[in-house]
């Protein structure tokens, strides 16, 4: 697919978001493994077309649900930095005020249900997000991001069937990185794509190269635009890798040297940098440039998170009812 | 304006079809629910509602996870679902939306989201062995985040389920099948009249409100659903050993009325606790537990539990008899409670 179609401030700044999803997270595995940063994380490096490109094709009064790998997500959804980073550091002016963290952030006014770091828990969420729009004739839609693991999960087939039988207005997003936590994909799916699943509820279901994020986008717009006419729902195989551990200080030894090797040259950044060179759009001094406004942009939240205010103690106390 | 007498099922199809009048966001949840010729429900308490609200009765595939999960994201946007399992046994199979989802949203969000989300689950060891008949308020009484209601009456039940409706919060409501007074092919043998005069037009129960059934001297009985019942009972058949009785019926178990008990308890120096539900970390250990801390200069006797062994629901009719604690069980043990002190 080529960039020609688009505007190229348009194109600038989906490589502007994925720099920013990607510097994020480096910055955040550098302070997790300093010790500066509470917690345990999920990181997204290497996924970054699944999150922009189908993020890119929303519009404001969509929602969507995120994993236990939600940081990118967030930001790709439009969550700022600041309040993304805040929240990691579990701080009052994160953006769930220290209460979620980094495996339940979110913040449903800016479209992001809080994420759902419970394997498939998401699923029926944004099917009765769907719902609502469709009883109350509203053309948003739902979009529910979850890994290849969850697609092994009975909720999965749970939720995938009532969207499937109301004609909902969900999009199911796979993001298949090929290991659920440090399993292969192939020793848990028999059938050759997970999008062949689809079938089994009467629901489209393809399978895109999830490194492309024009591939991504143009495949959300598509499912998105038959999901508000009342199409239903669409399941979406984004092909990815995730090119760091799963989580905390996972080297991630089960993953082959050679398949790392091919995944690092596929990694949609350098791939749609290089694209956006090619075909004249700009040149690698205005990349490089994006990417030190972007350094900067994640510095600065790193500073404000720090010097934020802890929450009281007895905060924890408060936000249980209405 | 005149009253008439209904049982439970009845009186909360009353109260649901007036909160879905008053709130076009309300809307049902179900299996077997909103079918033409069908049950309304397991035990009939949606049961016509299809004829006024057709396009608010969503009937689901059986996907109990799914269907809570569904009813959350309705509620995130707006919408106020009254969600329900036929048996509360199937809670379950829902887990994981109610108490990692339903249960955490709003707090997990920094109290930025509500979940307006009712919940309706039929408990109570009827005939039926070990998976159709258990009583499910013990797993949630630990569980932060959903408010539990355990309504005994018809009167009760429709204040409670509006209330529950208006609320904001997600609220989880216990109902006993040998309670609700079902007719027709779904009736329930063995049924208990817990019918009520209700009255015409609109009104709630308080939640986190409990209610003395009977004033009483002596000793105060705490109870909810089907074992209030077989306290009032024992409390007659004691008054006539010169036993005063005081029967509680705590309605809602989260938030709980420990006032109400607390001064039932400072006024008769003894509590039994009655429990359908097997003994182990129940209601009853919650009561005595507080009352341990917070009551023990007021108590004479020990604090004494009433409740189900713990077993799963046997089925055959001896053994579930036995099961079950009775009027002649509580009478007992309150004969003991004042022989010793």
């Amino acid at each position: 697919m080529t960039a020609h179609s688009h505007d190229r401030e348009w194109l600038l700044g989906l490589y502007r978001k994925m720099v920013l999803l990607r510097e994020f997270e480096e910055r955040v595995k550098l302070l997790f493994l300093e010790g500066t940063m509470p917690g345990t994380i999920h990181q997204y490096q290497g996924q970054e077309a699944c999150g922009v490109g189908v993020c890119a094709a929303l519009q404001p009064g969509d929602v969507i649900t995120s994993t236990h790998r939600p940081h990118g997500h967030a930001l790709a959804r439009g969550l700022t930095p600041d309040e993304v980073m805040a929240e990691l550091f579990g701080k009052v002016t994160g953006c769930c005020k220290g209460k979620g963290g980094s495996m339940h952030m979110g913040d449903l006014s800016k479209g992001m249900v809080p994420a759902i770091a419970i394997v498939g828990g998401g699923l029926p969420v944004a099917a009765g997000m769907a719902l609502a729009f469709k009883m109350n004739s509203e053309k948003r839609i739902a979009v529910s991001f979850m890994g290849d693991g969850a697609t092994n999960e009975g909720i999965f087939h749970e939720a995938l069937n009532m969207a499937a039988i109301w004609d909902l207005p969900v999009l199911y997003v796979v993001e298949n990185n090929l290991y659920a936590a440090s399993t292969p994909v192939a020793m848990t799916v028999k059938v050759p794509h997970i999008a062949d699943r689809a079938a089994a509820y009467g629901m489209p279901g393809r399978t895109i190269d999830g490194n492309d994020v024009l591939a991504v986008y143009e495949a959300t717009m598509e499912a998105a635009e038959g999901a508000r006419n009342g199409k239903g729902p669409t399941l979406l195989e984004l092909m990815t890798y995730r090119i760091t551990g799963h989580s905390r200080r996972d080297p991630a030894l089960y993953q082959p040297d050679e398949e790392k090797k091919q995944a690092l040259a596929k990694e949609p950044i350098g791939r749609f940098g290089k694209k956006l060179i090619a075909e004249g759009h700009c040149r690698q001094s205005d990349l490089d440039a994006v990417r030190s406004e972007v350094k900067a942009e994640v510095q600065t939240s790193v500073e404000r998170a720090l010097a934020a205010p802890e929450p009281r103690p007895e905060d924890a106390l408060e936000d249980m009812f209405v | 304006m005149s009253a008439k007498r209904i049982g439970i099922a009845e009186a909360l199809r009353e109260g649901i079809a007036e909160e879905m009048r008053r709130d076009p966001k309300v809307f049902c949840i179900g299996e077997d629910i909103g079918i033409p010729g069908g049950w309304g429900g397991a035990f009939t308490v949606t049961f016509g509602l299809e004829k006024e609200f057709a396009s608010r009765m969503v009937n689901t595939p059986i996907s109990e996870a799914g269907l809570f999960g569904v009813a959350l994201g309705a509620a995130l946007m707006g919408m106020r679902p009254i969600a329900d399992v036929q048996y509360g046994d199937f809670l379950f199979c829902a887990m994981d939306q109610v108490g990692n989802q339903i249960a955490k949203m709003r707090y997990m969000s920094g109290g930025k989201l509500t979940v307006p989300l009712v919940m309706r689950a039929p408990v109570g060891v009827t005939g039926r062995g070990a998976q159709h008949a258990q009583m499910m308020e013990p797993f949630f009484l630990p569980l932060p985040g959903i408010k539990l209601l355990a309504p005994a009456t018809a009167y009760d039940a429709k204040g409670l389920l509006k209330s529950a409706v208006r609320d904001g919060n997600p609220v989880l409501i216990f109902e006993h099948k040998l309670l609700y007074g079902s007719k027709g092919p779904r009736s329930e043998s063995g049924t208990i009249d817990a019918s009520s005069e209700i009255p015409e037009g609109d009104y709630t129960v308080p939640i986190g409100k409990g209610i003395v059934r009977r004033e009483g001297t002596d000793v105060t009985i705490v109870a909810t659903l089907l074992m209030m019942h077989r306290a009032m009972e024992a409390a007659a058949l004691l008054e006539q050993e010169g036993i005063s009785a005081e029967v509680i019926d705590p309605r809602s178990l989260v938030p709980f009325d420990w006032d109400l008990v607390k001064s039932s308890v400072a006024k008769t120096n003894r509590v039994v606790i009655v429990e359908e539900s097997p003994k182990r970390g129940g209601l009853g250990a919650e009561v005595a537990a507080t009352l341990a801390e917070e009551m023990l200069d007021f108590l004479v006797a020990p604090v004494k539990r009433v409740a189900a062994p713990v077993t799963p629901a046997p089925f055959s009719p001896p053994m579930e008899k036995f099961y079950v604690p009775d009027a002649r069980r509580i009478v007992l043990e309150v004969r003991e409670l004042m022989r010793i002190s």
